[in-house]
C-alpha cells in the first residue's frame, strides 16, 4: 500500500479528546465523527482535511481513552495514514484493528513541514517528503498486520480468511 | 531468570512456563468488558462475524455507565443496542440502570475480576484491577468483539518498571497523590506498552480504595497495566466477593525489570496536576489561591466509599462555597447506599453539594457537570486535556478527594490543612 497525500502536522501528546471529543460518542458513523476530527487540537482540520491527507505528529500520538472511535474519525476524514515519532499503545492496536495505516518514524515526523507533499509505503516502511532526496525508513509491519490494515480492519481479514 | 507477575499471569493464560518480554502470545480470557461507548462498537463488529453465540455467557461484562441514565436520543439508542445484545446473546453480567455502577468501581465490588484474572476491557481505566492482582488492561472496541467471539486475545509481553515507595505517608496524603506524583516524575508516556508494578512498604499499608486509584491511573503514564501483588489487604476485599477460584502470583526475586524507581514519600505534600496533562503534578502550595467555579468528587478513580468518606469529614458542619457548583458521583448503588448509612450524603447535602447517581458524566465531559468557555474546575478524575469536562476553552485541575473539598469550601484550591 502506498500513499501520497499533504501533511497536517501536530505536537506531541495529541489525546484521543483531541482527536474526537468525548461530547461527540454518542454515535459511531464515520462520517459524522468525521465531521469533528481533531476539532479540539485544530477546529478548522475537519474542513481543510482532504482525501488521502496524511497526519504528522509528535511523540505518544492517540494518549488517553481507549475510544477506538477516534481512529474511525481519521480513517472518516479521508486521512490515508498517520505518521508519528510513537503512537500511544491503545490506540496503536485499534489503528490495526480498524484498518487505519500508521508508521513510527521520528527522523521523518523532525523533517516533514505543515503542507509537506508526502509520500509513504506500508510494505517497505520508506517515507519521502516531495522535493527532497532523503529518504527515510520506518520499521515495516509483519506481513499478517499490513494484511490486516489492507483489508480494512481485523474483522475482514478474519473473515477473509475463513472464508 | 524470574518473571514479574505481569509476565507470570500472561505465560499462565498462554498455558506457557515462560515469557519474556517483546514475545507475541495468544491468551485465554477471564473476563471481557464493555460500555455504552464502546460496547455498541463492538457489537457492530460482533455481529459481522455472524456468530449465534459468545464465547461464554458468564465472562461478558457490560455496564452502560458513561452516558446513563441516558443523556440524550443518541445514547439512548447506543444503550439500547446493549441492552438488546445482552438478552439476545443471555449475557449474565448486563447492569441495568439501578444496579450499574462505574463499571472500574462496580466490577471488583461484585467479585467479577480476582487476582491473577486475565481481563481486557474496552475501556482504558480497566488496568484499575491490577490493585487487585490482576492484569486487566484496555483495548478497543474490535479487540473486545474478537475477545466476546474467541476468549482470547494476542498480547505482546510487556516489559515491568517496578515502583518502590517507603518512609511514612504524611496526613492527607494518599494513593492519588502518589500516582500523580509518579506521573508528573516520568510523563504521559514515562511507562508506554509497559507494565507499572507498584511496591514498598507504603503500597503494603495502602487501603484498597487507595490502591484502586493508583492502578486506575497507569493508563495516563502510557501503562499497559498496573498491578499490586495480592495481599492480606487485598484478600481481606476479594474473599468477601469472590464465588469462584482465583490464583495468586508474586513476582519472583530475580525477575528482570526496564527500570526500578524509588521515592521517599515522607515529605509529599498532595498533588494537584495542572491543565492540560496528569504530568504537570505539583504540591498543592503551588496551587493556592487558584480560582474555581466547579469541584467534582467521584469517577472510576476516586467514587468509592473511602473518597466519600474523607470528602465528608473535612465538609461536615461546613457550606460549600456559594460560587462553586459541587458535584459529588458515588461510584456504585452500594457505595452511594454505604456513604447514606453513614451519614456523608447529609453531609454532602447541607454543606450545598450535589449528589448524583452514579455515572462517568462529567470526567469525560459528557453530562452531569460540562463546562463553559473559560470555567475552571477541580476534580478528582484521572484526566485534564483540553476540553475534557466541556468547552475547548475550559481547564481541569486534578487532585485527592481532600484537596477537592478543601477547595469547595474555600473556592479556591486549597491544602486540606487549611480546614
Amino acid at each position: 500500500m502506498k500513499f501520497s497525500g499533504k501533511a497536517h502536522k501536530f505536537g506531541a501528546d495529541v489525546d484521543t479528546d483531541a482527536i474526537i471529543p468525548a461530547r461527540y460518542l454518542n454515535t459511531f458513523d464515520p462520517a459524522e465523527l468525521a465531521r469533528h476530527c481533531m476539532e479540539d487540537a485544530d477546529a478548522e482540520f475537519p474542513n481543510k482535511v482532504k482525501a488521502g491527507d496524511i497526519i504528522v505528529a509528535d511523540k505518544n500520538f492517540g494518549c488517553g481513552s481507549s475510544r477506538e472511535h477516534a481512529p474511525i474519525a481519521i480513517k472518516g476524514a479521508g486521512v490515508s495514514c498517520v505518521i508519528a515519532s510513537s503512537f500511544a499503545r491503545i490506540f496503536y492496536r485499534n489503528s490495526i484493528n480498524i484498518g487505519l495505516p500508521i508508521l513510527e518514524c521520528e527522523e521523518a515526523v523532525d523533517a516533514i513541514k505543515e503542507g509537506d507533499q508526502i509520500e509513504a509505503d506500508l510494505e517497505t516502511g520508506k517515507i519521502r517528503i516531495q522535493g527532497n532526496e532523503q529518504e527515510y525508513q520506518a520499521i515495516p509491519f509483519p506481513e499478517f498486520m499490513q494484511g490486516i490494515m489492507a483489508k480494512g480492519g481485523l474483522i475482514n481479514y478474519v473473515k477473509n480468511k475463513t472464508t | 531468570m524470574g518473571m514479574t507477575i505481569s509476565q507470570k499471569i500472561l505465560a499462565y493464560h498462554a498455558g506457557l512456563d515462560f515469557v519474556e518480554a517483546g514475545e507475541l502470545i495468544n491468551c485465554k480470557l477471564d473476563i471481557v468488558l464493555g460500555n455504552d461507548v464502546t460496547a455498541p462498537v463492538a457489537i457492530s463488529e460482533f455481529n459481522k462475524l455472524g456468530l449465534s453465540e459468545v464465547f461464554d455467557q458468564e465472562k461478558i461484562v457490560l455496564v452502560p455507565d458513561h452516558f446513563t441514565p441516558n443523556k440524550d436520543i443518541k445514547s439512548a439508542e447506543q444503550c439500547k443496542i446493549v441492552r438488546d445484545f445482552a438478552k439476545a446473546y443471555k449475557i449474565k453480567h448486563y447492569f441495568e440502570i439501578g444496579q450499574m455502577g462505574i463499571e472500574h468501581c462496580l466490577l471488583p465490588e461484585q467479585g467479577l475480576v480476582l487476582p491473577g484474572d486475565l481481563i481486557i476491557g474496552a475501556d482504558s481505566h480497566t488496568c484499575t484491577y491490577g490493585a487487585l492482582g490482576a492484569f486487566a488492561t484496555g483495548v478497543g472496541s474490535t479487540d473486545m468483539a474478537a475477545g466476546m467471539a474467541t476468549g482470547e486475545a494476542w498480547f505482546k509481553v510487556p516489559e515491568s518498571i517496578k515502583f518502590i515507595y517507603y518512609g511514612k505517608l504524611p496526613p492527607w496524603v494518599g494513593g492519588k497523590d502518589l500516582i500523580l506524583h509518579t506521573i508528573g516524575d516520568i510523563g504521559v508516556d514515562g511507562a508506554r506498552y509497559m507494565s507499572m508494578e507498584f511496591t514498598g512498604e507504603v503500597i503494603k499499608n495502602l487501603s484498597i480504595d487507595n490502591r484502586f486509584t493508583m492502578a486506575n491511573m497507569a493508563i495516563e503514564a502510557g501503562g499497559k497495566n498496573g498491578i499490586i501483588e495480592a495481599d492480606e489487604i487485598s484478600l481481606d476485599y476479594v474473599n468477601k466477593r469472590a464465588r469462584r477460584d482465583y490464583k495468586l502470583f508474586q513476582s519472583d526475586a530475580d525477575a528482570s525489570y526496564y527500570e526500578l524507581r524509588e521515592y521517599d514519600v515522607s515529605k509529599l505534600e498532595p498533588v494537584v496536576a495542572f491543565p492540560h496533562l496528569p504530568e504537570n503534578a505539583r504540591p498543592v502550595s503551588e496551587a493556592v489561591d487558584i480560582s474555581l467555579d466547579q469541584v467534582v468528587i467521584g469517577s472510576c478513580t476516586n467514587g468509592r466509599i473511602e473518597d466519600l468518606a474523607v470528602a465528608a469529614s473535612l465538609m461536615k458542619g461546613k457550606r460549600v462555597h456559594p460560587e462553586i457548583r459541587t458535584i459529588i458521583l458515588p461510584g456504585t448503588q452500594q457505595i452511594y447506599l454505604e456513604a447514606m448509612q453513614k451519614g456523608y450524603i447529609q453531609t454532602f447535602i447541607e454543606a450545598g453539594a450535589v449528589v448524583s447517581t452514579p455515572t462517568c458524566g462529567p470526567c469525560l465531559g459528557g453530562h452531569m457537570g460540562i463546562l463553559a468557555k473559560g470555567e475552571r474546575a477541580l476534580a478528582t478524575t484521572n484526566r485534564n486535556f483540553v476540553g475534557r469536562m466541556g468547552h475547548p476553552q475550559s481547564e481541569v485541575y486534578l487532585s485527592s478527594p481532600a484537596v477537592a473539598a478543601a477547595s469547595a469550601i474555600k473556592g479556591k484550591i486549597t491544602p486540606p490543612w487549611e480546614i
